[in-house]
């Protein structure tokens, strides 16, 4: 007789269970998908909590016009696999409109996002979106609610957040505010490439080992792309690379590997003494209180 | 299933600065998952604030503004594995005003450990944190003798805490039905003795390290051998239209929040009474015979029976009280305090009811744990009353069942989680 579950199972059970509860407390959620490894995970994580049935919520990206080809291509493709219905919204509109301003023609677009994101829920009246943050990624997060509050600005409020108990959670919200949904909060890393390779899920190709024109900058290893040309006496190399996160090109970057199957790359993940954030994003190692800054912001 | 794979969470108290950031630190530097840049970031902040050895807290004191305080101010997850089990950790800090944050944070936990400092002995804190841990369910306990380096590794001085504690344990008279279990550690969570590793200090201690004691704690907390209480979340009516298959198909989506249940059992669904037997348990489209807490999955029944978000599917026999009026303790959590003249939303399982407080019968003193006389009810006081709701919940005893006996009050005019509180002598 089973008695126990596995941490996967576990951890699945609470995801679905979360899921669940938004789709009985909020009237109009939406799911963030952006093609990347975590956002996969809660889209089985959908499957598994409401089919036979179609999800209770559209699956909604925030594109910023600097993403790698093989994502978008990958992120249709599993739209289409799925028969759900997607919302893109691109941050190049938002430029359009004038609500965002570079400061330089290829700044990093990653922080404008959100206020994309905000055009979006204001456009959809969406209620509750559901992210795939996790609080293993970073400091600031550790603290985060699974259902973290945002007022009609988009804000975090970190000394105005609803206290979270048993697995009782609190979506309840009044006009034009927000609830951001985390249903794998409590997962990290190595959880989430275990999932992956239990439940077989496909990624997109940049996530395995694979050759790529890189430079290396600041310590960093910068991908040599169209948005991120080399400097004057920067020297083209051509390594075995793959990213750990996908997202805006600018601000992504690739770490050298071997690593060109699930299995290899939970090895490396077991090994690694680098957390995900810190090697790749290249926009997150300025200040130890950045994200808890991009969060007041209204970022994800 | 594979035995040797769990998830067990657990929480930590002590006051302040008995070592509690520095211990959770320790337990993750020492199981090897700090990372090398989230160290490097702390070797320049101690560097910053003059220390000279790397401070294992900053590791686990994350937002800003409490940085700059150099205190913990709210609750912080933080995950660690072995090759057999994984583990969360809530940190709620050791604040007399943060009872609320303790409570929170125990209300998911399977384990306590309480840090005593070997310097200054029991404290009033510790007869608190071992309370309240208590009141939230809380029954196995590792009390961890800390900063055994500042007091020669003194075996008498250990002795004399356990003993104390051992009583100080046992007058506290919550929770009396349920079996407990308490270890007792001496360590240096600095110096990572006894915490995963054994040093040569405290040669006259043969008892586990915290971690073996961890890796041996029960995970799964009985909830499995409980009554099945299944509060339904979602009904599931694709009726697709190119799909007949799909045309009758209706799934009552859930948590197994206690129990488990097997094709072919008999169910009732309550409020409505109505009886039926199971047909079939999916987990997305994968068919399983058997269903066990704390799992999610979708249920089909044999009979037509109207059941929506909120009803509850249980055994026949051994069925949860079905009422509108019951005893609670409850912790305020807001800042603002009880209005008794108003009415609030409770959510407690699946289901939201219109609530008032009928009665409130006296506040806890959560240091001396007396009886207080009180018709106020305010931040971080534990307090006993009566509720009167305006729609029944199907509910068990908190000690009995933690999942069927909690609750949370809500503001809804702010939509504030106000205060959470535990069921007891249902009537
Ligand atoms: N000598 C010694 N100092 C310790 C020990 N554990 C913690 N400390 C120190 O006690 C102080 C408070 O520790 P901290 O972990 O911040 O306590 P918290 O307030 O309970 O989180 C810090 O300066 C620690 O370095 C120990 O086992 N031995
Ligand atoms: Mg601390």
């Amino acid at each position: 007789m089973q008695n126990e579950l596995s941490h996967l199972d576990w951890l699945e059970a609470e995801a679905i269970h979360i899921m669940r509860e938004v789709a009985g407390q909020c009237s109009n959620p939406v799911l963030l998908f952006s093609g990347g490894k975590d956002s996969l995970c809660l889209l089985r994580i959908a499957e598994k909590a409401f089919r036979p049935g179609k999800f209770p919520f559209p699956l909604m990206h925030i594109d910023t016009g600097h993403n790698y080809q093989e994502v978008i291509d990958f992120r249709d493709k599993k739209v289409t696999e799925l028969n759900e219905r997607l919302i893109v919204r691109s941050v190049e509109d938002s430029m359009a409109r004038g609500t965002v301003k570079l400061n330089y023609e290829l700044e990093p677009r990653n922080k404008y996002q959100s206020i994309t994101l905000l055009e979006a829920i204001d456009e959809f009246k969406f209620d509750c979106c559901i992210g795939g943050a996790r609080r293993d990624e970073e400091k600031a997060r550790a603290k985060e609610r699974i259902m973290s509050f945002r007022d009609s600005f988009g804000q975090w409020d970190p000394k105005n957040q609803r206290p979270e108990l048993w697995d009782l959670y609190n979506a309840m919200t009044h006009k034009g505010e927000n609830i951001r949904a985390f249903p794998i909060s409590n997962w990290t890393e190595m959880d989430v490439w275990q999932y992956i390779e239990r439940e077989q899920l496909e990624l997109p190709s940049i996530y395995f080992a694979h050759k790529r024109d890189i430079i290396r900058r600041d310590g960093a290893i910068v991908p040599v792309t169209d948005v991120t040309p080399p400097k004057d006496g920067e020297i083209v190399e051509n390594i075995m690379v793959r990213f750990r996160t996908v997202g805006d090109i600018t601000c992504t970057a690739p770490v050298e590997s071997h690593a060109d199957d699930v299995q290899k790359i939970i090895i490396e993940t077991a090994e690694s003494r680098i957390s995900e954030r810190g090697a790749t994003r290249l926009d997150d190692q300025m200040s130890e209180a950045s994200m808890e800054q991009r969060k007041k912001e209204g970022y994800f | 299933m594979d035995k040797t794979d769990s998830l067990l969470r657990f929480i930590t108290c002590g006051s302040v600065d008995d070592g509690k950031s520095t211990l959770i630190g320790r337990l993750l530097y020492d199981s090897k998952t700090i990372l090398s840049d989230t160290l490097n970031q702390i070797e320049k902040t101690s560097h910053k604030r003059g220390l000279s050895a790397v401070d294992l807290s900053l590791l686990t004191d994350g937002l800003q503004a409490e940085r700059e305080q150099g205190i913990t101010i709210d609750v912080a997850y933080r995950y660690f594995s072995t090759p057999t089990r994984k583990y969360i950790i809530a940190d709620s800090p050791g604040h007399e005003q943060y009872t609320r944050n303790m409570v929170t944070a125990a209300s998911t936990a399977q384990a306590a450990i309480i840090l005593i400092d070997a310097r200054k002995g029991i404290l009033t804190q510790t007869k608190r944190h071992t309370y309240l841990s208590k009141l939230l369910g809380i029954n196995q306990f590792v009390v961890a003798v800390n900063k055994m380096d500042l007091v020669n590794y003194d075996q008498e001085i250990f002795n004399s805490i356990v003993k104390e504690y051992k009583a100080l344990f046992d007058g506290i008279s919550v929770n009396k039905n349920n079996q407990f279990s308490i270890n007792f550690i001496p360590m240096s969570a600095l110096n990572g003795d006894m915490v995963v590793e054994r040093l040569e200090n405290m040669s006259w201690y043969q008892g586990d390290t915290l971690l073996e004691i961890l890796e041996n704690v029960d995970s799964q907390s009985t909830n499995s051998n409980l009554a099945f209480r299944y509060p339904v979340q979602y009904v599931c009516r694709p009726r697709d239209s190119e799909n007949k298959e799909l045309h009758d198909f209706r799934s009552f989506m859930g948590r197994v929040e206690s129990g488990r249940i097997q094709v072919g059992d008999k169910i009732k669904s309550l409020p409505s009474n109505q009886e039926s037997t199971i047909k079939a348990i999916y987990i997305g489209d994968q068919l399983i015979n058997e269903a066990i807490s704390p799992q999610s999955v979708s249920i089909l029944l044999n009979d037509e029976i109207d059941i929506s978000r909120g009803d509850m599917l249980t055994e026949l026999t051994n069925t949860p009280s079905i009422t509108k009026d019951f005893n609670a303790t409850i912790c305020w959590l807001s800042e603002e305090p009880l209005n008794q003249g108003r009415v609030y939303k409770i959510m407690h399982t699946s289901k939201i009811a219109k609530a008032k407080i009928s009665s409130i019968f006296d506040k806890i003193d959560v240091n001396t744990l007396s009886s207080i006389e009180s018709e106020k009810i305010e931040t971080n006081d534990i307090a006993n009353i009566r509720v009167n709701l305006a729609q029944p919940i199907m509910s068990d005893n908190y000690f009995d069942n933690r999942k069927t006996g909690s609750f949370i009050i809500v503001d809804d005019s702010t939509n504030h989680t106000v205060a959470a509180g535990m069921i007891n002598n249902i009537n």
